[in-house]
């Protein structure tokens, strides 16, 4: 397929000595929605976090193309400016900065009809959170909605989401479902981060992660089958995937 | 100038809304270096002002049971360049009152100002009394302002006071509070500010919680930037049973700034609470990359949460949207 928006290509990166991605290569189609999975440690937020160039997350080799063009050594803003971005598995607090400023500010239209807008189609009261500010007040939950409200106020290309389902309850879950589906159809491309099956029924494809390498990548029901099945504690006393069948 | 001339001046030089504070039912006290330049009451309030060498000396005093529903518009400034403005303040919020002072204080072209103020405020027995001051400095950083205040909280009585200064240039800030507050007393007193180039602040507050179930809250947010220094000592001293308290202070420090906090908490009862939180330092990288995953750059990304620290609290928005 030639529709690829973003490619990795063999990234290694070490943290404090540990080496943590071996060689990932990944390809990313626009308009789809991409899962990866695979067990703690396996490198996947690690992963997102080179992809969106946060601080301490420079690989020491290897390249990543968003939209054709090596954002490897771009700094975070201008990766966004560009059209990606990435939501937290657990999102920052801000003492005293509203939830209207918080999402207007990366906003491609920043009026307040649009922060309304946005918080609605998360399935919060935009009458009542507006004017809140993003601190300890809210719930891990109700942060997680704002800031997905305030990615969608961005008009992104690509968004990373790191373990959406987390702290969510089942019927946030469903609209964050309904969400993802609507962004795809509006040609949004996701890539998201998950250790649950329901998140991973979403997607269009899946990608197998284990000790810093993909290890295999294609169905959703198939990966799904064979992470459940196929995974089994290893002697570092984690999962690890049987290597016969994987691919690189 | 004229004194309704001068009164403009002062306004304009804060960028409010006039029409709000000219209208009849809105009390108002406005001086100008040592010169009552205007004053309008309203039923139930009293207010009494003389002139002193550099200053005023000025009663003001709200009739016990009387509920002043429009905030009371209080304006001190100095337009020229240099001065000195000494106010001495005595004010009795009388039994059950409610009143609501907003103040401003002004000195935008200040290049040696000083602006001293000596009060003394007695909150009386069920009594409601909201002290919001806003101060609108020039760019120069001429400044020194040093308030002092001693506030006594009678029983059932609730006192808050907001400190605002983040335009312009802090200059110089010696700030002292002590409020001894007596039982079922709220007390709440907090202040924001932004320190810039060379400024140099500096927070004394102390509440001592005198009477049964009293309460008393401490907050002082402070963003520093370039060569700015801060010095931040909150105490609150639980005497009485069942007295509750908590000191908050956050500062934010960018470039080559310097802050220190010093929360002290003592408790004198085994029944009564207080806690504590002090947190210093530069700007929290997660909130920082977060913004700059949103396409903000790191100036403006920082901006912003320094923007978040320092915005006002919420049940003083609505009185001041009315004049802003």
């Amino acid at each position: 397929m030639d529709n690829t928006i973003l490619t990795v290509d063999d990234l290694h990166l070490t943290m404090q000595g540990k080496k943590i991605l071996r060689g990932v290569k990944m390809d990313i189609w626009a308009g789809h929605i991409h899962a990866i999975i695979g067990p703690n440690g396996a490198g996947k937020s690690t992963l997102v976090s080179a992809i969106m160039g946060l601080p301490g997350y420079k690989p020491e080799q290897g390249k990543i193309c968003f939209l054709n063009k090596n954002i490897t050594n771009l700094p975070v803003f201008e990766r966004a400016q560009r059209g990606l971005t990435l939501a937290w598995q657990e999102p920052a607090r801000y003492e005293g900065l509203s939830v209207e400023k918080f999402i207007l500010a990366g906003a491609k239209d920043k009026c307040r009809k649009q922060a309304e807008e946005v918080l609605e189609i998360v399935g919060l009261e935009s009458n009542k959170y507006l004017n809140r500010a993003i601190d300890k007040t809210l719930s891990g939950g109700e942060r997680k909605r704002i800031e997905l409200a305030s990615i969608i106020a961005m008009e992104p290309k690509l968004i990373l989401l790191d373990e959406p389902d987390s702290g969510i309850d089942i019927d946030a879950l469903q609209k964050i479902f309904s969400l993802l589906q609507s962004l795809k159809q509006k040609n949004i491309t996701i890539v998201v981060i998950t250790h649950s099956l329901s998140v991973l029924n979403q997607a269009d494809h899946a990608f197998l992660m284990c000790c810093g390498k993909v290890l295999d990548k294609g169905n959703v029901d198939r990966i799904a089958s064979y992470f459940k099945n196929k995974c089994i504690p290893c002697n570092h006393d984690r999962l690890v995937v049987l290597s016969s069948e994987a691919v690189t | 100038m004229g004194k309704s001339d001068v009164v403009l001046e002062l306004l304009k030089s804060l960028g409010v809304n006039v029409d709000p504070i000219f209208s009849d039912d809105v009390a108002r006290i406005q001086v100008h270096e040592n010169k009552v330049v205007g004053l309008h009451l309203v039923p139930g309030l009293h207010v009494h002002a003389d002139e002193i060498k550099d200053g005023i000396e000025a009663e003001i005093s709200i009739e016990r049971g009387k509920r002043i529903d429009k905030p009371i518009h209080i304006c001190f400034g100095i337009l020229p360049e240099e001065g000195l403005q000494k106010v001495k303040l005595h004010i009795y919020a009388q039994e059950e009152s409610k009143a609501m002072i907003l103040a401003h204080c002004t000195f935008p072209n200040a290049r040696q100002v000083k602006h001293i103020m000596d009060a003394d405020i007695e909150i009386g027995p069920n009594a409601h009394y909201a002290y919001f001051e806003r101060h609108v400095h020039g760019p120069h950083g001429g400044v020194s302002v040093i308030p002092n205040a001693k506030v006594h909280v009678q029983e059932g009585a609730e006192f808050s006071t907001e400190f605002e200064l983040i335009k312009g240039s802090a200059g110089n800030i010696e700030f002292q509070y002590e409020v001894n507050a007596e039982a079922q007393s709220k007390t709440e007193m907090t202040a924001r500010i932004s320190g810039t180039d060379n400024d140099d602040i500096r927070l004394h507050e102390t509440v001592h919680l005198l009477g049964e179930y009293s309460k008393g809250v401490i907050v002082s947010h402070i963003a520093l930037k370039h060569h700015a220094r801060a010095e931040v000592e909150n105490t609150l001293v639980a005497h009485a049973p069942f007295s509750r308290g908590h000191v908050d202070c956050k500062e934010i420090v960018v470039g080559n700034a310097q802050a220190k906090a010093i929360p002290i908490v003592l408790v004198k009862n085994p029944t009564a609470h207080v806690t504590h939180e002090a947190a210093i330092g530069s700007v929290d990288a997660k909130q920082l990359v977060t913004l700059m995953a949103h396409g903000l750059n790191e100036e403006e990304a920082t901006d912003l949460i320094i923007e978040g620290l320092l915005s006002k609290k919420q049940n003083w928005q609505s009185v001041i949207k009315e004049v802003e």
